[in-house]
């Protein structure tokens, strides 16, 4: 993972700009004031409320509390069908066997609770093939090739 | 039917290497069981009540003798010899080993078949009308749109973290044999003003809040089918309850958001991605069509049938179904022999299954919810030699839609979950009904039977349903009368305070007894029960 | 009492802890009164045993019969399919289990 910079020894990111270096605020805190470029999304919030001000933010974190909680994918998606090209990161209950997943729904980067062990991580992103269906990420689903 | 292309069989055999990989850690340590459970649902292993269970999915219901052969040889092989078909239109095999069951899934694999999204919180194996392609009454063959929303929901990123478990059904014809509204999503292919597309109803299940699911969309266009679903799939996703478990599926959001605004959260993510690319070419639907056209039907097929022996006559009236092909039947396979535990089969049975379906069938059966198989094509001229084979492996009993032909979920026996036996029940009404001879007079009478009320066992869309409930330890049997899962679709209601074991039995008995004393002239059970209601029944079994 | 059951992980068996060791038979059973969550953890850490968790039972005839019918049937196998139970010569052991 030589071309992944890490700010802890936890993160990994597939970005090369630099990372944000101060503290994702909340939706509610975010879209009350103006100067924050990090903000954090919970389960719960409405990730579409950011989408007037996806110019300012550099940072996105989608929290998952827990892992079978699957609502951040939902809000990771939606984030960048509306043009959000920042850093998207999933933070929380984030499971080696749950990233592949993650990054079809646009997330490129991950802080997960408990560190990833490096050869299963190389072994979830290397593991499909192909995909069946379109997602956030530039992947060609099958049935488009079939008929390419 | 749909053969796998390079694509498909890759997917699969990544998956098998997934699920080695992921067993191994958990077998090494390094994944618990709360973490590794998710996994292994997604893989179709439980830890059941004796052991480990796996249920694999045949999608659509359909297989060919090459997997039905492949199903009896993982029975040896991997478990005790028999296999237990279910109402989702799976096998589950009840005594896998975490140790073998990555070998099971690659022998699986071989044979173009799996057991991915059979359990988890995502969209389960897509279910349909189990007389698909063959059909006197559908518009058009409801299995290549199941097969594309299959490709679709297969490894979805996004929809495999939902509240709750999700079921599809497809059917393309007005009698609904799939159970359709009472499915997460039920799909009718209907035609308009001479275009096919899907009427979608949305919100339907059983389980302990038994629901009928409303029409959201009368007409979807068929290049639009999977954009509404994922649309569906993503509001059901973000704002489905994950506060209770018993309050997450799809019907109690569409419940408490109302239809109206439901349709019209759907409608508006719907027009949110109409860009994004998500719709499949229309010409891979072209393609999995392809599959799924008419076997080489004999053209000049008799339409006789030698009815002189009365046995036979018998099942050829009560199992087989008009096809829409001239000289031509399905014939439906009852796993429901009296006393006998309903959807099992043993290894030996499928293996005979296959070769008729080979010899008989083009190669092809299906299984159907009411846990029977199907050969869909059977010329009317083979009927007897498939019956004398049939017959003389305890595989001949002539009782489709009889009261004998009951559906039960697995129940105390095998299931964790259940708070009463199923199976038991089942097997002294078949033995009952068998012995005092009214099988007959009682004509089409579903009955079916859950141990819990998860309703794996479709109480709720019982003619008469049996719910068994635990009574302070011990089991004890509520009757339910007047639902059905059909095209007139209702649910059962409760007749009263519950029986136990030979009470219910008796209590089914008064049952069908009213409904022989009160009917008229071509009315079945349900309708009776319609036409006259509750009180009598209730002053017959209480009174 | 109270007495421990869980699966072998890599079979998937039902097994009963016996104060030793886990066993395939529930008249093996120990009872684990009051330290029932220490041996759980303990054993499910190591991998012994997967999904512990600890059941009443009484003493019938001298030996564990679990309270409930539910964990009867599960110590015995499903009683639709006898020659699969533990005890398929038994013919009278319906009666233990219901």
């Amino acid at each position: 993972m030589d071309d992944l910079a890490t700010e802890n020894d936890r993160l990994i990111r597939y970005r090369e700009d630099e990372a944000v270096d101060h503290a994702a605020v909340t939706v509610d805190s975010f879209l009350d004031q103006s100067s924050a470029s990090a903000v954090r999304v919970e389960p719960g919030d409405d990730a579409r409320e950011l989408i007037p001000h996806l110019g300012r933010l550099a940072l996105v974190e989608v929290n998952f509390p827990a892992f079978g909680d699957g609502r951040g994918y939902s809000s990771a998606r939606l984030l960048r069908e509306a043009g959000y090209e920042g850093e998207l990161r999933a933070v929380g209950d984030v499971l080696v066997d749950q990233v592949a997943y993650m990054r079809r729904c646009g997330f490129d980067a991950f802080d997960p609770d408990a560190p990833l062990d490096a050869d299963d991580l190389e072994a979830a992103f290397s593991r499909w093939p192909e995909v069946y269906q379109a997602a956030a990420d530039s992947r060609t689903p099958i049935w488009t090739k079939r008929h390419a | 039917m749909y053969l796998y292309d390079q694509y498909d069989q890759q997917m699969v055999d990544a998956r098998v290497e997934e699920f080695r990989d992921q067993a191994r850690r958990r077998l090494d340590g390094k994944l618990t069981e709360d973490q590794f459970k998710p996994l292994r649902l997604m893989n179709g292993l439980y830890l059941q009540l004796h052991a480990y269970m796996l249920r694999v999915a045949i999608p659509y219901g359909t297989l060919n003798s090459r997997q039905m052969h492949a199903l009896a040889d993982i029975a040896d092989k991997y478990d005790r010899g028999y296999g237990h078909f279910t109402t989702r239109q799976n096998i589950q095999y009840n005594w896998i080993k975490l140790e073998e069951a990555a070998e099971l899934l690659a022998d699986l694999a071989k044979v173009e078949m799996h057991a991915i999204q059979t359990s988890g919180n995502c969209i389960r194996n897509i279910s349909s009308d189990h007389f698909a392609g063959a059909a006197a009454d559908e518009l058009v063959d409801p299995r290549p749109y199941a097969e594309l929303l299959r490709q679709w929901s297969s490894f979805h990123p996004e929809f495999s973290y939902l509240p709750r478990k999700f079921k599809i059904a497809v059917i393309a014809s007005d009698t609904d044999r799939a159970a359709m509204r009472l499915h997460d999503i039920g799909i009718q292919i209907v035609e308009q003003d001479g275009e096919l597309g899907a009427a979608f109803y949305v919100g339907g299940g059983m389980g302990r809040t038994p629901m009928i699911a409303p029409c959201i969309k009368a007409f979807v266009p068929l290049d639009r089918l999977v954009t509404y679903s994922e649309a569906i799939l993503r509001v059901y996703n973000r704002y489905g309850r994950r506060d209770n478990k018993y309050k997450a599926r799809i019907k109690i959001l569409v419940h408490e958001m109302g239809k109206d605004d439901f349709t019209q959260a759907v409608d508006d993510e719907f027009a949110r991605m109409l860009d994004e690319g998500i719709e499949p070419p229309f010409a891979e639907l072209e393609r999995i069509r392809t599959f799924f056209e008419d076997p080489l039907f004999e053209t000049d097929a008799s339409e006789d049938i030698d009815r002189s022996d009365p046995d036979f006559a018998l099942w050829v009236d009560r199992n087989t179904v008009a096809h829409k092909a001239s000289g031509y039947v399905s014939a439906v396979i009852s796993l429901k022999p009296v006393g006998g535990i309903p959807g099992d089969a043993t290894s030996e049975q499928m293996r005979l299954m296959a070769d008729l379906a080979k010899d008989y069938s083009f190669d092809e059966l299906r299984v159907m919810h009411t846990q029977n198989i199907v050969l869909p094509h059977v010329r009317k001229a083979d009927l007897h030699a498939l019956w004398t084979a049939l017959d003389e492996a305890g595989l001949g009993s002539p009782n489709l839609d009889t009261i004998e032909d009951i559906i039960a979920c697995p129940g105390l026996d095998y299931c964790s979950l259940a708070n009463a036996r199923s199976i038991p029940v089942a097997q002294k009404i078949s033995e009952r009904f068998a012995a005092n001879g009214k099988t007959e007079a009682l004509g089409k009478l579903k009955l079916k039977i859950s141990g819990c009320i998860n309703a794996c066992g479709h109480h709720h869309a019982g003619h008469i349903g049996i719910l068994g409930v635990d009574k302070k330890g011990v089991e004890n049997y509520q009757l339910l009368l007047g639902g059905s899962e059909a095209e007139d679709v209702s649910l059962a209601k409760i007749t009263g305070p519950g029986f136990d074991e030979a009470g219910i039995v008796n209590a089914v008995e008064t049952a069908a007894d009213v409904y022989l004393r009160e009917r008229e002239k071509g009315e079945r059970f349900l309708d009776t029960y319609r036409r006259i209601g509750m009180a009598p029944f209730k002053e017959a079994l209480y009174g | 009492m109270r007495i421990l059951t869980g699966n072998d992980l890599k079979s998937g068996a039902v097994t009963w802890w016996t104060g030793q060791d886990w066993s395939l038979y529930v008249e093996d059973a120990a009872d684990v009164s009051g330290s029932e969550e220490e041996i759980a953890r303990r054993e499910e850490a190591a991998r012994r045993v997967n999904a512990p968790y600890a059941i009443d039972a009484e003493r019938h005839e001298g030996r564990p019969r679990p309270s409930h019918i539910k964990d009867r049937i599960r110590a015995l196998g499903p009683t639709v399919r006898p020659d699969l139970t533990l005890k398929p010569t038994e013919t009278d052991i319906g009666t233990w289990v219901i």
